[in-house]
């Protein structure tokens, strides 16, 4: 039997990710003896940041960098924790009781928890330009996954586009690592630069524009850097084998290139969120949609709360201190005494302070509109090939908002469930109805959030009255 | 538009609903040269047209009204124009296949109320003659070898078929506009008044008048009805649809509860239950569909399920459509039912040209819903 | 094409990619092994049907669905590999029943 299905059915708390949040927030209820169960998709625990932290090859400390390694001692708290621990198993569904259906290796079923933290991140912000569809065109998140797990790094012609620290961090570990990069397409909007000069000083006053500076110094030492890249496009038949662009209003450059590489930021992965029917608000500065959040990450669904970078992108640190804040919240309203528990006063100031730097985070790396809402030839939705001329042209006859797009155009209705093109949708339709993005809104989404098969919804429990609702004679 | 105050134009028809049953006739108004106005509500409405499971389906219509067997049969034999006549004007295919369709029984029992009910259905006074046959377990694998050993036979009818719906909903909104309509999205009507010889219909965004209206609303028919001295009794029901990753082609005759989409996905359906949230699911509703599809095609176990989602069927109080022009307020029309794929032909092709004559034909009689009256609900 | 870093000594494991044998490390995924055998497309998309790889391998964009021990359109990048696992990439859409 697979160890889901020898689980027990309820819990205190319900912790959906295993990364800097959920790890934390698990270590507060788990060590107040609340029973504890962290699932997460992946093979081992550390999310994204410390993916493949207990058993990446790449020992070498240099390469990936403190703030990689900063996650061993906090894996192993966690395992000490006493907290129960699920890798490998998708979340499909949450609702508001508290029920989640859980699946892995073919098998699914229901658990129930008094208390839920999703603590399931981020993800790459869409970047939508012609050819990103192709084979060999991959995110820096990817890539950068990719080496901690199992060392590997692209050995061809290297291009890497577009903006963010992720872009730089990636850089510098890889040619840390012993790779080469052709060419690094810095598409940082010039304007945004700008517009960046005010939250400067709260930046400059951080320890980000120091580690930040060095990062980039090391990159330039070594990289053909080519700035304010303007467009963007990627060739090839069955793969990618070139880079078009252009600099500024120059003329269109290319360069040949085995692996392309993009990122343009990170935003909230909200599809389990907004399923269970938590109430997501757009955010203006970061330009994605964020949970509505109470100081210790609760949400107006009573059970359930939202720590780490799916609460708003403010990186692992905050992400740590957000997750013990959930953590501390969920002990609280199970009736674990205060005493018992660890004080948010030093999680509420370190977020404080984190908080500072992000605003220059934020409007710096904002990616220009171009990258964000496509010509009409591009593809938005990967799943089902939709342009964003089509997107347009559903506007044209009367499509208000991502709801009715489905109807005309299948936009967003792939095994993605949206999560490449929603962000784009939603910008793409306010442009052209000349509204916010905040009126058009985002995808509806339901359950199973993730794949399930239908075997396995088969397979899980009913009673008689709901059978009677289904047969027809 | 405008965004307040009155929408300056007239309009020969303003079509309140922008769904199947609205467009469908809005697009056959428009082809006529009428000047037609289509309302529909915002991004966040109900919209049973997401929820159909796009059948052209005939057999089982119609127990407890002849009539409607009979329009049923009308529709489905008029689909190949309608399909052509969109193609034609859009350059939309919308997918229809009429290859005949199955109602599948999973125990004897089942079959023996199925054929029972086909039984009542065909021995009704007035009863269309069409082929339904009851088939063994050997002659479904015939026509479907994927069946499973539970399937003890079923139902077949040689009119039955399906089509894409959202291909559907978007031909028709873009023949609409191809001939001039105009649809306005975001326009939920609140009121309706006569004055001047004309509707005045009352919307969020201001008041839109036209010389007739057409109130294709589905559920919200019961409400806007009496606006105009019509009723339209409805009970709404709540259904529930999964749908797979798409496959290869397999499954070659739709089945009432199962079918492959033309684009390869599988969609399982048809629960109902008594309901009016569309937001409100009932997941084990979904592993009860799962569990007999499943059963009913077993290579289906393992494919992935992609989507499932609720919403709220239009369904009159005994199911069958009311079709009625108001006699205090001659010019407003009632035109809603359950089926809006299935008869969305009849709908652009006949309905349509009686109300831009102004007047429903008398062989519509049994759809009035003057029927409600007779009988004490 | 990719190159390694690899300084922790990890067991080989014996898989198969379309009837290749390949050896990868314990603790790769499927979809990792695939670039790593220089497999830049493992899948036919749905409806232009034309050539798709591994883009996010985080479980996000579903394009490195491939065929895992017979079981079509399985996330590659979410899968580690296990000795004896046979890999197919996917050049025809999945077929109801594998």
């Amino acid at each position: 039997m697979s160890r889901l299905a020898s689980l027990p059915e309820t819990w205190d708390v319900l912790i959906i990710g295993a990364g800097p949040a959920g790890m934390a927030a698990a270590t507060v209820t788990a060590s107040a003896g609340l029973s504890t169960l962290v699932v997460d998709e992946g093979p081992g625990p550390g999310g994204q940041i410390w993916r493949a932290i207990m058993t990446t090859p790449v020992m070498s400390r240099p390469i990936l960098g403190s703030d990689y390694w900063a996650g061993a001692p906090a894996v192993r708290t966690f395992y000490e924790s006493g907290a129960t621990y699920l890798p490998s198993t998708q979340v499909w569904s949450l609702d508001a009781d508290g029920v989640a259906g859980l699946s892995a290796d073919g098998v699914a079923r229901y658990v129930t928890a008094k208390r839920v933290v999703i603590a399931t991140g981020a993800m790459e912000r869409p970047f939508p330009v012609p050819g990103w569809t192709l084979p060999g065109v991959l995110t820096v998140g990817a890539a950068q996954g990719l080496l901690k797990t199992s060392g590997h790094y692209p050995s061809g012609r290297l291009v890497i586009a577009g903006t963010g620290p992720l872009v730089w961090l990636y850089a510098a570990q890889l040619l840390a690592a012993g790779g080469r990069i052709s060419a690094l397409l810095d598409t940082t909007d010039p304007g945004a630069r700008l517009a960046a000069t005010r939250s400067f000083p709260a930046f400059a006053a951080s320890p980000y524009l120091a580690k930040g500076l060095t990062l980039m110094a090391k990159v330039r030492a070594r990289v053909r850097v080519l700035r304010k890249v303007t467009a963007l496009a990627i060739d090839g038949h069955d793969r990618a084998t070139s880079v078009r662009f252009r600099r500024g209003a120059g003329s269109e450059e290319q360069i040949p290139a085995d692996t392309v590489l993009l990122h343009q930021g990170v935003v909230p992965q909200v599809n389990l969120a907004m399923a269970a029917g938590v109430p997501h608000r757009w955010d203006d500065r970061q330009l994605c949609f964020v949970p509505e959040l109470a100081p210790f990450g609760q949400t107006a669904v009573e059970r359930i709360a939202i720590a780490g970078d799916g609460a708003g992108i403010s990186g692992w640190e905050a992400a740590v201190e957000r997750g013990r804040l959930a953590g501390i919240g969920a002990a609280r309203a199970l009736g674990i005494s205060h005493d018992s528990l660890p004080s948010p006063d030093a999680p509420i100031r370190r977020l404080r302070t984190l908080a500072r730097p992000r605003a220059f985070l934020d409007v710096f790396y904002r990616p220009a509109v171009a990258f964000r809402r496509p010509a009409p030839e591009t593809i938005v939705c990967r799943c089902e090939e939709v342009t964003a001329g089509e997107v347009e042209r559903a506007v044209e006859i009367g499509a208000l908002g991502p709801a009715q797009l489905k109807s005309y155009t299948r936009c967003g209705m792939g095994p993605c469930q949206g999560r490449m093109c929603g962000l784009t949708v939603t910008e793409l339709m306010a442009a052209k109805r000349g509204v916010s993005p905040a009126e058009i809104g985002y995808f509806r989404l339901r359950a199973p959030v993730k794949p399930i098969t239908l075997a396995e919804i088969a397979s899980l429990p009913v009673d008689g009255t709901i059978v009677k609702a289904v047969v027809r004679s | 538009m405008t965004e307040a105050g009155t929408e300056r134009r007239d309009y020969d028809v303003a079509v309140v609903g922008g769904g199947l049953v609205g467009a469908a006739v809005a697009w056959g108004l428009a082809r006529l040269g009428q000047r037609v106005a289509m309302l529909d509500e915002g991004d966040d409405a109900k919209r049973a047209s997401r929820g159909n499971f796009a059948l052209v389906w005939v057999q089982s219509k119609g127990l407890g009204m002849a009539e409607y067997a009979s329009w049923t049969v009308r529709g489905s034999q008029a689909w190949p124009a309608l399909a052509d006549a969109l193609s034609r004007e859009t350059g939309i295919d919308v997918a229809l296949q009429q290859p005949g369709g199955f109602h599948l029984a999973l125990s004897e029992k089942e079959l023996e109320t199925r054929a029972q009910n086909l039984m009542r259905l065909h021995n009704q006074p007035r009863m269309v003659g069409y082929e339904t046959t009851i088939l063994g377990a050997a002659d479904v694998r015939k026509m479907l070898p994927d069946v499973g050993p539970e399937v003890v036979g079923g139902s077949y009818c040689p009119l039955d078929g399906h089509v894409n719906s959202q291909k559907l909903l978007r031909a028709l909104h873009t023949g609409l506009a191809r001939h001039g309509g105009t649809y306005l999205p975001g326009r939920r009507v609140n009121g309706i008044a006569t004055r001047d010889g004309a509707f005045r219909l009352s919307t969020p965004r201001g008041e839109l008048a036209a010389a007739k209206v057409v109130l294709a609303a589905g559920n919200a028919n019961m409400t806007l009805a009496p606006m105009v001295g019509l009723s339209a009794p409805m009970l709404p029901e709540r259904g529930q649809i999964i749908v797979t990753e798409r496959v290869a082609p397999f499954l070659h005759h739709p089945v009432v509860t199962i079918r492959q989409t033309d684009e390869g996905s599988v969609m399982i359906g048809d629960s109902k239950e008594e309901a009016t949230d569309p937001a409100g699911m009932t997941f084990p509703i979904n592993t009860v569909m799962a569990d007999r599809a499943v059963r009913m095609f077993p290579r289906l176990a393992r494919l992935n399920v992609v989507r499932t989602w609720s919403a709220i069927r239009v369904m009159t109080a005994d199911g069958f459509p009311i079709y009625e022009q108001s006699t205090t307020a001659p010019g407003a029309f009632v035109v809603t039912c359950h089926s809006g794929v299935t008869l969305a032909a009849n709908h652009a092709l006949e309905i349509a040209p009686m109300i831009a004559k102004g007047a429903l034909d008398e062989s519509l009689g049994a759809f009035s819903a003057r029927r409600f009256d007779a009988r004490p609900r | 094409m990719l190159a390694r870093v690899d300084d922790r000594h990890q067991r080989t494991i014996h898989i198969s990619i379309d009837g290749r044998a390949v050896e990868v490390r314990a603790g790769d995924t499927v979809a990792t092994a695939l670039l790593a055998a220089d497999i830049a497309a493992c899948r036919i998309s749905a409806v232009s049907e034309t050539p798709r790889g591994p883009y996010c391998l985080m479980g996000v964009c579903f394009e490195c669905l491939v065929t895992v021990d017979g079981v079509g359109n399985r996330q590659g990048c979410l899968i580690e590999v296990r000795e004896g696992m046979a890999i197919e990439t996917q050049s025809r859409r999945r077929e109801a029943g594998r």
